[in-house]
């Protein structure tokens, strides 16, 4: 009789999403070579693809092209075949607000299976209750009154729009969620996106005119850690943070990165089973914000003791004029033992380690511009 | 009435560059178009009733900004993707 693989034997692929569509890069058991897929969906702007870990076949592609409406795609035989969905998210008639594309999408929780959520720019937040087929907006944030004051209008977002990302759900309890905006800050609800409350005490917000405002602020990415819940990370504009709930005040760990590269960064990546191991992949912040490898030297910086020291990791990675831009959705970890660390270019270079991030090997060269980068 | 799709369109009309399609306005035509080709209206007329940013439509050659005009049978229309950058 079969037996279901372990974490720590199961095969590795990576979903790579990009500006010109989708692939897949494969491993085999070892995580020793590597084969490219696709393309599917040429030519569509793909912003996120994520696989149904409660059922390991269920996918959903957020996209949309230069020209047409934004929508979203399903797959349930692992991304052999897919279905548009029937009605994408879109804001409600009359609200004048339009989804320019969604850019965000999480697997609701493993109670809930078919349940998922989507983040769209502008900052909407959407749940479909059918695997992706039909979406409805989440009234309790799309419509709330304070949503223009936290969200802001089109100046308040990145150069591709404001958006509504790092949806997460607790894993104790489905009415428990998380989200961050771009701009807008972090928000906690308690009764399933009925109601929400900001969560940036701590946060410097020193863009804004109150540096310690309630809300406004810019984190680039947000995580939860599957073991333990109550810990979150976050990559912020002003740099990298940690709150252990109850608590509500974020702890900047930005002071014990190296002067030299700074905390600036877009994405942050956890270990799926040590909460106190992180991943970050510091850019350059300053002046104009160049947003590339500090000094064209890139390099991932590791932490195992919560953030309150610092590895950097580059054996493998180019020594120098290397000027990697690495987009908030385009790092990953695998579940497997010794974990995989993953993150992507928008040079359209993937990156790999099999060892935590001791070595890295490049997986796949000249793709487009790389959004996003998830293992499956 | 004849509707004229263009190509980033044509994987919603199993590859069909001219369809046939009816309605009394133009938005009463997309939302027939719909009917007949579902997902096709919401990926070139936004939730709040407009046009997308980088579509045309025409009705016998003529550009209309809205879907507010009233079309007879003998009508012939013509939707346009911008083809916008790189």
């Amino acid at each position: 009789m079969a037996q279901a693989k372990s974490a720590g034997e199961r095969r590795v692929t990576l979903l790579v999403a990009t500006r010109k569509g989708l692939w897949q890069l494969s491993t085999d058991a070892a995580r020793r070579s590597w084969r490219l897929t696709g393309p599917q969906f040429l030519g569509h702007i793909v912003h996120h693809c994520v696989a149904d870990p409660r059922d390991g076949r269920t996918m959903l592609a957020a996209a949309r092209t230069g020209h047409l409406g934004p929508t979203i795609f399903r797959s349930s035989d692992r991304g052999r075949t897919w279905h548009e969905a029937q009605q994408p998210p879109a804001f409600r008639e009359g609200s004048s607000r339009i989804v320019d594309h969604t850019f965000w999408l999480t697997p609701g929780h493993a109670s809930q299976p078919g349940e998922w959520y989507a983040g769209s720019s502008p900052q909407g937040l959407f749940r479909s209750e059918d695997g992706g087929a039909i979406w409805r907006g989440v009234d309790g944030f799309n419509e709330h009154p304070q949503r223009q004051a936290w969200c802001g209008g089109d100046k308040d977002g990145t150069p591709d729009g404001p958006k509504l990302h790092s949806i997460l759900i607790d894993p104790r309890n489905p009415d428990h969620m998380y989200i961050a905006m771009s701009s807008g800050g972090v928000f906690e609800s308690n009764d399933r996106g009925a109601d929400w409350r900001p969560l940036n005490r701590g946060i410097r917000a020193d863009f804004l005119p109150d540096p310690n405002a309630e809300y406004g602020h810019d984190p680039h990415c947000m995580r939860m850690h599957p073991a333990l819940p109550d810990r979150l990370y976050q990559q912020n504009h002003t740099g990298i943070y940690r709150l252990d709930r109850p608590a509500d005040r974020w702890q900047d760990l930005g002071a014990t990165m190296p002067k030299s590269v700074g905390a600036i960064g877009f994405p942050v990546v956890l270990h799926p089973r040590d909460p106190e191991t992180l991943w970050v992949f510091p850019m350059d912040g300053g002046s104009v914000w160049p947003r590339v490898s500090p000094g064209g030297k890139p390099a991932v910086y590791r932490s195992v003791n919560g953030g309150k020291s610092w590895q950097r990791q580059a054996t493998g990675l180019p020594k120098t004029q290397a000027w990697f831009t690495v987009k908030r959705q385009a790092m990953t970890v695998d579940a497997r033992t010794p974990t995989g660390v993953y993150f992507a270019t928008t040079s359209g270079e993937v990156w790999g380690s099999r060892d935590e991030g001791r070595t890295w090997k490049c997986l796949a060269a000249h793709l487009p511009h790389i959004y996003a980068v998830e293992a499956m | 009435m004849r509707i004229l799709i263009p190509g980033p369109l044509r994987s919603y009309t199993a590859g069909a560059s001219v369809v046939t399609a009816q309605g009394a306005t133009l938005a009463a035509l997309m939302h027939d178009l719909d009917q007949r080709y579902p997902g096709l209206r919401f990926r070139i007329i936004d939730e709040q009733g407009a046009i997308r940013r980088h579509i045309k439509c025409f009705v016998n050659a003529e550009s209309v900004p809205d879907l507010e005009p009233a079309l007879a049978a003998t009508d012939e229309v013509m939707i346009v993707c911008a083809l916008s950058g790189g």
